[in-house]
């Protein structure tokens, strides 16, 4: 039988033991002895988020199909069992073999919001493994992190031994080959990681030096060795067709968020959404063949055993065989009792249609993320959506039995007024106006539209990435006003509004865009207590601003400070393929409130083209 | 047709609570491939029903789950495609043919379980053995229970059917069900009350060897397994 690394008395006293057991059908088991290559790979948060994740899974899958690899899961104890594991000092252990990840060769992880960064220190610390990467020996894993945080990695660079750009289907065979011929030459760490930095797409932080102008301002970013590349291209998949794609992903004992099977219909998005990272990040769009999806689709189901299926995508709705894809799943699943969800589809004729078919019209809400509540401000951050094609979309549904809708805002975009503030509050009513415009026999009761906002982030290889943030204080003065607007409307009993907590926002915005020195506020949080930042009931920003303030660290200085355009940017040393001349283009365009049409209307030559494939050779 | 399907639970699945074991199966029957039939309406759900609940950390050989099924199936047959897609500590036993009264399924019939029930921390008194009969003789067992919305002190005596001992281990038959039901927690519980041993010095494992319906007419109770109440199920194959 399996050994368990914490005994019965443990799993009895802590909430969820299931998320420690491992033992999950699809999950995978090998002799430890029979392999060559120990991988851990993590998502820093708590099991029932990181299981929602299908690049993990994408992976788990991928270095598991390889003989000489033995990959297993990790993810971060919740706060129960880390008091507990600290009380007992007992290590923190991968959930397959249920052995301390201090052991393994790899320990990987994955990051996906900066809000996890403490829980990065905590799986290091937890695992017995030094924080810092100029601490680790052969007798500790190399250290990898992956994901949309490492387009700009600078924050944790001494944390991690190597940082991988990039989609994780290219060079990770190459990495755990020459990490095996090191091994067995016996070579030294320092030397595999300076061989490691010469694969293309790994960064390793130690081999590069930044200084800093008496300002404060980044001045140099320069190699310490000539061995390494100058700039890390990032790795892309052009072929999404042929990459692996787990066709048996673990299933959770326990309810994960994302109960169900992810079919990735295509990456990367043609729309350019001007404040969007995934959107430059992930070009050109690829998108996979729909006959092989259909087989995807039955083969997950049948060793799943999930009793739903959704598409995944940044705009599922531009995907060309979307029709073809989702009738099929319709025709052969719905029968069996399969529920489909279609998130991120724009509302149209046919995607109403589809709705129709696939859910109840009574309970579901219809939901449209216009971004901004003006015209104007909609075309200063490119998103194509136009108040006609909003009152349209909505009015069908209207009369098509649906009376709920969710609205998506951000508040603190680039060159934002009050008067596209309360332009929110207005759209919002014009909507329930047009619900009102049904006779009354027809509709079903009161209209509800509820309207939400998050604060505006500037990201790292967007067009808004010079752009200052606002104050925590001003953009709760924002939301006030949006407030206030709300309360002067017609149809105020059948609207909604609430907000996000702006505080968070701050520190997402301070790491988003941070050097190497904010690493030092990340380690002083932490040991303050900091963890689980993205949750609420967890997240305490006095012990943050406690940190900033003990380490000396501005906070304004990263957040509401407009960045030159020629000033040097911590995460220029990266080549997303997107050029920087195209995004100070799309910046000048966005603040002229000129929109830029999607890659299939028209090329504006952002760079990616260079990949070969994709949408900048269709047709 | 309604079916019966008996599993055992052991090792890391102890840890698994009830509610994820069902979804476990509703997904193993999809994996399996097993023909269970849906109630209708706008989110169909497959029709199923578990027998008694087993507590976080116990194992057991016999828990039980009825289903109704669109089409026979081979009993055997069904054990093996269900068995394919277990995981370790998680193994269908049986899979029989009940009877279509409504009464008849999960947990409306329960009336017994049997436990054994292991010492895993502290100790008992040398004597321990020879206590249980004057444990068992005394008038009245009562202890506090607590219940979801009270804590009152009833008398479990009447709960207890047997309890004896077998090497080293505890083996008793207790009341289980929708109307009377005593955990085998408790019955320890009043026995080291009984013995003097702090409650909180000892810890014991429970083991479900089997569940029980009554099939008496009143004149006392016959207690048949849940098994036994099933027959095998065979299909004609041409």
């Amino acid at each position: 039988m399996r050994k368990l690394a914490l005994n019965d008395e443990i799993l009895l006293e802590i909430e969820k033991p299931a998320r420690y057991i491992g033992n999950e059908v699809n999950s995978v088991n090998k002799d430890a002895s029979k392999v060559d290559v120990r991988f851990a790979i993590c998502f820093p948060d708590v099991y029932e988020i990181g299981m929602s994740h299908l690049g993990i899974q994408i992976l788990y899958d991928m270095f598991n199909q390889r003989e000489d690899v033995w990959c297993e899961r990790v993810y971060s104890p919740w706060t129960d069992l880390d008091k507990v594991m600290r009380r007992e000092q007992i290590p923190l252990f991968a959930l397959e073999s249920q052995d301390p990840v201090k052991d393994f060769d790899f320990l990987g992880i994955t990051i996906q919001y900066e809000m996890c960064y403490t829980n990065i220190l905590q799986i290091l610390d937890l695992s017995q493994i030094p924080v810092h990467s100029e601490e680790r020996t052969w007798e500790h894993p190399i250290v990898i992190g992956g994901g949309p945080c490492t387009y700009n990695p600078e924050p944790l660079a001494e944390f991690f031994d190597l940082f991988y750009i990039g989609e994780g289907e290219t060079v990770y065979d190459e990495l755990l080959d020459l990490y095996k011929s090191c091994r067995l030459e016996g070579t030294s760490r320092e030397t595999f990681l300076e061989k490691a930095a010469c694969i293309e797409g790994i960064y390793v932080p130690r081999f590069y030096e930044v200084s800093y102008d008496e300002n404060g301002l980044l001045e140099s970013f320069t190699r310490k060795i000539q061995s390494v590349p100058e700039k890390i291209k990032k790795q892309i998949v052009m072929d999404v067709t042929s990459a692996p794609y787990p066709m048996a992903p673990v299933v959770p004992f326990i309810k994960a968020t994302q109960d169900r099977v992810v079919l990735e219909i295509q990456r990367g998005c043609i729309r350019g959404c001007r404040f969007c990272q995934a959107g430059m990040l992930y070009r050109p769009t690829r998108e996979r063949d729909v006959e092989t999806l259909k087989e995807y689709a039955r083969a997950m189901l049948k060793n799943t055993g999930h009793e739903e299926i959704s598409l995944s995508s940044l705009s599922s709705s531009d995907y060309s065989e979307l029709k073809e894809l989702v009738n099929f799943l319709i025709e052969e699943f719905q029968g069996e009792g399969v529920n489909i969800s279609l998130p991120s589809l724009r509302i149209d004729a046919f995607s109403l249609d589809v709705m129709r078919q696939v859910q109840d019209i009574k309970k579901s809400s219809l939901t449209f993320a216009p971004e901004a509540g003006s015209q104007r401000l909609r075309d200063v951050v490119n998103k194509g959506l136009t108040e006609e094609m909003i009152l349209d979309g909505a009015g069908q549904a209207f009369e098509g039995g649906w009376s709920k809708v969710k609205l998506y805002f951000m508040l603190g975009l680039p060159t934002e007024t009050d008067e596209d503030m309360k332009e929110i509050a207005r759209l919002s009513d014009r909507i329930a106006r047009r619900y009102y415009e049904i006779p009354k026999e027809e509709r079903h009761g009161k209209c509800q539209i509820t309207a939400s906002s998050s604060f505006f982030v500037p990201k790292p290889f967007t067009p808004f990435q010079w752009t200052a943030m606002c104050s925590s204080e001003e953009y709760i003065r924002r939301a006030y006003v949006v407030k206030h607007e709300f309360q002067e409307q017609l149809n105020r009993k059948s609207l909604k509004y609430n907000w996000h907590d702006a505080d968070v926002t701050i520190l997402e915005g301070v790491f988003a865009r941070g050097d190497r020195r904010v690493g030092k506020v990340i380690e002083e949080a932490y040991r303050l207590g900091c963890l689980y930042d993205s949750w609420t009931e967890t997240f305490c920003n006095e012990k943050w601003i406690e940190a900033f303030q003990n380490t000396n660290i501005d906070i304004e200085f990263y957040t509401t400070r407009e960045r030159d355009l020629d000033e040097l940017l911590p995460w220029d040393f990266i080549d997303i393929g997107v050029s920087k001349n195209f995004l100070k283009h799309e910046w000048e365009r966005a603040v002229q409130g000129t929109i830029t049409p999607n890659c299939r209307l028209k090329c504006y030559g952002c760079g990616a083209a260079q990949f070969g494939g994709g949408v900048c050779y269709e047709g | 047709m309604k079916a019966r399907i008996k599993f055992k639970k052991s090792g890391a699945l102890r840890f698994i609570g009830h509610l994820d074991v069902m979804r476990f199966f509703q997904k193993a029957m999809r994996r399996a491939g097993i023909p269970i039939a849906f109630t209708k309406g706008y989110s169909p759900h497959m029709i199923m029903s578990f027998a008694s609940p087993l507590g976080i950390g116990h194992s057991s050989d016999s828990e039980y789950f009825d289903i109704e099924l669109k089409e026979a199936v081979s009993g055997r047959e069904a054990v093996k495609r269900l068995n394919e897609v277990m995981v370790e500590g998680m193994e269908v036993v049986s899979f029989r043919q009940i009877g279509e009264e409504k009464k008849m399924t999960g947990m409306a019939i329960v009336a017994a379980a049997e436990y054994l029930t292991t010492l895993k921390k502290g100790s008992l008194p040398d004597n321990w053995k020879e206590k249980i009969s004057e444990f068992l003789a005394q008038p009245e067992i009562r202890i506090r229970k607590q219940t979801k919305r009270s804590e009152n002190e009833v008398d479990i005596k009447p709960l207890i059917y047997k309890l004896e001992v077998t090497e080293n281990c505890f083996y008793m038959q207790v009341a289980a069900g929708s109307v009377q039901n005593l955990k085998p927690e408790l019955v320890m519980e009043a026995f080291c009350r009984f013995l003097e041993v702090e409650w909180e010095t000892v810890d014991f494992h429970h083991h479900r060897l089997e569940m029980y319906a009554d099939v008496g007419n009143g004149s006392g109770r016959e207690l048949k397994s849940l098994e036994d109440m099933g027959w095998e199920m065979e299909i004609e194959t041409a």
